[in-house]
């Protein structure tokens, strides 16, 4: 049975007596792509035209076959079996030669979790069964046996109904004498060469194992002798997982499926704990977290999140995730639930407050191995003398509420990054430009802030005056100006009459012409001029190409 | 309460520290706030008149503080500039960055560069409402991280404006509320520490940039008209961003900065005499 035509079946269920085949088409000519187990039985097989199925089974099914579908099917099944363990990877080998899509699972010390080996690939079948595939499992010492015995090993017959026999867990040390009695097939190789070994009568692999490995190789290629030694665990083969192995995994399995949400709090909370006492183990951090529900039905619900800086931290992780938690769908309930921190950074240990005295410094008690993020006050003048009045008292409660600081503020952050997302909390980071919206870039809120383009990374005081408030786009005005080259003397902005009192410039801004967008660097230059209204309302203005517009607010 | 006194009373008044009319007033500004001597903390403005003003001789830390402007959505400039005047002043005070809460978010870095404050210690936040806005205030205020939070927002109630000064004083973080314009009738009275107004007024001198100063003062009319345990005021002020300074400015040009510039008989008076 493939996946192709599991899949379909799926979907539509076939009437009760009626074959099913997926068709492709090749040169004009519609071609068999899968068969199911009924129409493989009347001796249907895929690459067979239609015209010539049809003549064997007149009442035929048929359907188009869709490959993008299918290896989206394979992700998300491979997604699933993420419950018994994160090295999944979804292996097509197979379709080329005529086998079945497949899973390669690496279950290294996790079968004990389910009650051993046999326990392990029956819940496996089972629940692959459950949504509605039927599969053929097998447990061995390398990836290459596993995938020969999973194909070739077991009964022919075994459909979901014999589930025992849809199963077979090779005992260590026994690849040689399983391997001997499969067909070359179940090698791994190409249809050609599988041929080429028939013919010559090499026809179950034990027949392989007494040719000498230089005339193999010389006669069939290296391709052979190399599958062989990886069936056999002489070659090594790693199993490429889907998605990134996290470092740090906790895994919590409900006994029974549950929608309730505060099961599923407390499943968090648990993993949390644990997940924490692991990161603390390896004086580590987590910056991204994934919470991961199986559900029952075999889907799956993700909830990610960073942190500003690493932490360990269980109250804040729950507090972060309780912000969240309601927009996880448990849908008919949850059997499985992962938490994952998909990357960590060091973190030394964290010594908590010191009950201290007054007067008593704790600066430097709490300081995390990341730098603190630099807030400079180089250009803060007052400064200097305001740093005097602070009684004793008050020294202390600065100093204690500094060496808390970088901590307290990486999570007040994080909970305000959570709700109001990344691109809504940040800092300001200058940018090399003389256009004034260009000269400020986005910053994340406590990391280092951006790579800057340029080296002078530190605000600087601008050379002429800059508005406090720059409107995201410039409104246009009507004004009058009495010369061309003038200020205006008056302008008309939301409606309202502003006479201007004393104006100062113009500033002249011209396009960046080497910008690479053309409409960018053919803009019009501009003529700033700070105007001042009878009321005294400071405002930014600007005149291009004969129009007015007005670009930000002074103080 | 009564466990507040006793504390106090178990202390010895040491010396050198005020007592009689004085030490009273103090007392009663710990009973009042309960949190103990940082909420009583004052952020001196640099200004007798107006320090004098203002209860702990400067504005409170720990609390929270209303300003809005002279005439909804036109004054929007002297506000941010009042604002963040008091934050260069605080900022050199306390350490932490300062959040700055908006729906919009046009502040613009360079600008606050120009007029003192360093944009490396502001952290901005986007909201999608006020209700978010005050949320992240919250979160802001109680998390004591901050150096000063500040919220800009069109309509807020009672119930919040108490949530807020609550949260101030359990972390000990200033609050500044700039209101937006909303719709006339909207607003209600809150219960902030300090409620100032703040109107644009002309600038004595338009200087140009050739003389050397890269922005001239700024000048507002700015009106103290709530007050806990203060006296409201009006002054009209100038900010001067090279020192950091805020000084009075003289209605008339013939009298001295030190009789003039304070009225102390409310903004009706002020405004004429303005």
């Amino acid at each position: 049975m493939q996946l192709e035509s599991q899949r379909t079946a799926r979907q539509r269920p076939a009437g009760p007596a009626r074959s099913r085949v997926l068709l492709r088409q090749e040169r004009g000519c519609l071609l068999l792509a899968a068969v199911d187990a009924r129409a493989a039985a009347a001796g249907l097989a895929p690459g067979q035209p239609l015209a010539d199925a049809r003549a064997i089974l007149p009442d035929l099914e048929t359907a188009e076959h869709d490959p993008a579908a299918d290896l989206r099917a394979l992700s998300a099944l491979a997604a699933w079996c993420g419950r018994f363990t994160p090295w999944v990877a979804p292996d097509r080998s197979g379709c080329d030669g005529g086998g079945a899509a497949g899973l390669l699972l690496d279950v290294t010390g996790c079968a004990h979790l389910f009650g051993g080996e046999a326990a392990l690939l029956a819940a496996l079948v089972e629940g692959l069964g459950k949504q509605g595939f039927a599969a053929r499992a097998a447990l061995a010492d390398t990836p290459g046996l596993a995938w020969a015995v999973a194909r070739f090993g077991l009964s022919e017959g075994a459909g979901p109904s014999a589930m025992g026999a849809a199963t077979c867990a090779v005992p260590p040390g026994a690849a040689k004498a399983t391997l001997a009695a499969l067909p070359v097939a179940a090698l791994r190789l190409a249809p050609g060469q599988v041929e080429l070994l028939e013919r010559l009568g090499l026809r179950r692999v034990g027949d392989l194992y007494d040719l000498p490995a230089g005339s193999l190789a010389r006669r069939f290629g290296p391709m052979l002798a190399h599958r062989l030694a990886q069936a056999l665990g002489r070659a090594k083969e790693a199993i490429s997982p889907l998605t990134p192995v996290p470092p740090f995994v906790e895994r919590l399995a409900l006994p029974e499926p549950s929608d309730a949400p505060e099961a599923i709090a407390l499943g968090l909370e648990a993993l949390i704990l644990a997940l924490c006492r692991r990161l603390e183990e390896r004086g580590q951090g987590a910056r991204r977290l994934v919470f991961t529900l199986y559900r029952a039905d075999g889907s799956l619900g993700r909830l990610k999140l960073g942190t500003s800086r690493p932490s360990r931290e269980p109250q804040h992780l729950k507090r972060l995730f309780a912000q969240r938690l309601e927009q996880v769908d448990p849908g008919f309930g949850v059997e499985v639930m992962t938490l994952a921190a998909t990357a960590a950074e060091p973190l030394t240990a964290l010594q908590s407050i010191l009950p201290c005295a007054a007067g008593v410094s704790v600066r430097g008690a709490a300081v995390p191995k990341a730098e603190p993020p630099a807030f400079g006050t180089a250009l803060c003048p007052a400064q200097a003398r305001e740093a005097t009045p602070a009684s004793e008292a008050q020294l202390s409660e600065v100093s204690s509420s500094q060496a808390l600081l970088p901590q307290a503020l990486g999570e007040v952050v994080d909970r305000l990054v959570n709700r109001l997302g990344a691109a809504g909390v940040t800092r300001r980071a200058p940018r090399e430009s003389h256009l004034p919206e260009r000269a400020v870039a986005a910053a994340p809120p406590m990391g280092p802030p951006a790579p800057a383009p340029t080296p002078t990374a530190a605000w600087r005081r601008p050379a002429r005056p800059r508005p406090l408030r720059l409107l995201p786009r410039a409104q246009p005005i009507e004004a009058l100006a009495l010369l061309p080259d003038h200020p205006p003397a008056q302008f008309r902005w939301r409606r309202l009459l502003h006479r201007i009192a004393a104006a100062e410039g113009p500033e002249r801004l011209s396009p960046e012409w080497w910008h690479p967008e053309p409409a960018k660097a053919a803009e019009p230059a501009r003529d700033y001029f700070r105007v001042e209204d009878d009321d005294g309302r400071r405002y930014w203005v600007y005149r291009a190409e004969g129009r007015w517009y007005l670009h930000g607010l002074f103080a | 309460m009564s466990s507040g006194l006793e504390k106090f009373e178990a202390e010895p008044l040491e010396d050198g520290e005020p007592w009689g009319l004085e030490a009273l007033r103090a007392r009663i500004r710990l009973l009042e706030r309960g949190t103990g001597r940082a909420a009583c903390d004052g952020l001196a403005l640099g200004l007798p008149p107006l320090d004098a003003a203002l209860p702990a001789d400067g504005l409170p830390l720990a609390a929270l503080h209303e300003i809005a402007p002279g005439r909804p959505d036109w004054d929007d400039g002297p506000v941010t500039g009042f604002c963040l005047a008091l934050l260069v002043r605080l900022a050199a005070r306390r350490p932490g960055p300062v959040l700055w809460l908006a729906a919009g978010g046009d502040l613009y870095a360079p600008g606050l560069a120009a007029f003192g404050f360093d944009p490396a210690r502001l952290i901005e936040g986007r909201a999608k409402g006020d209700g978010e806005v005050l949320w992240a205030m919250e979160e802001g205020l109680r998390s004591g991280a901050l150096a000063a939070v500040v919220a800009e927002v069109a309509e807020l109630d009672a119930t919040a404006a108490r949530r807020l000064q609550l949260a101030a004083e359990s972390g000990a973080v200033p609050a500044f509320l700039l209101r937006r314009w909303s719709r006339p009738g909207a607003t209600v009275p809150i219960a902030a520490a300090t409620r100032w107004r703040i109107s644009a007024a002309p600038a004595a001198s338009f200087a140009l940039p050739d003389s050397g100063i890269a922005e001239p003062r700024p000048r507002w009319q700015v009106e103290l008209l709530r007050c806990r345990a203060g006296r409201p005021g009006n002054f009209l002020m100038e900010w001067d961003h090279a020192t950091g300074d805020f000084s009075l400015v003289a209605p008339f040009c013939d009298r001295p900065a030190d009789a003039a510039g304070v009225s102390e008989d409310g903004p009706a008076e002020a405004r004429r005499a303005g």
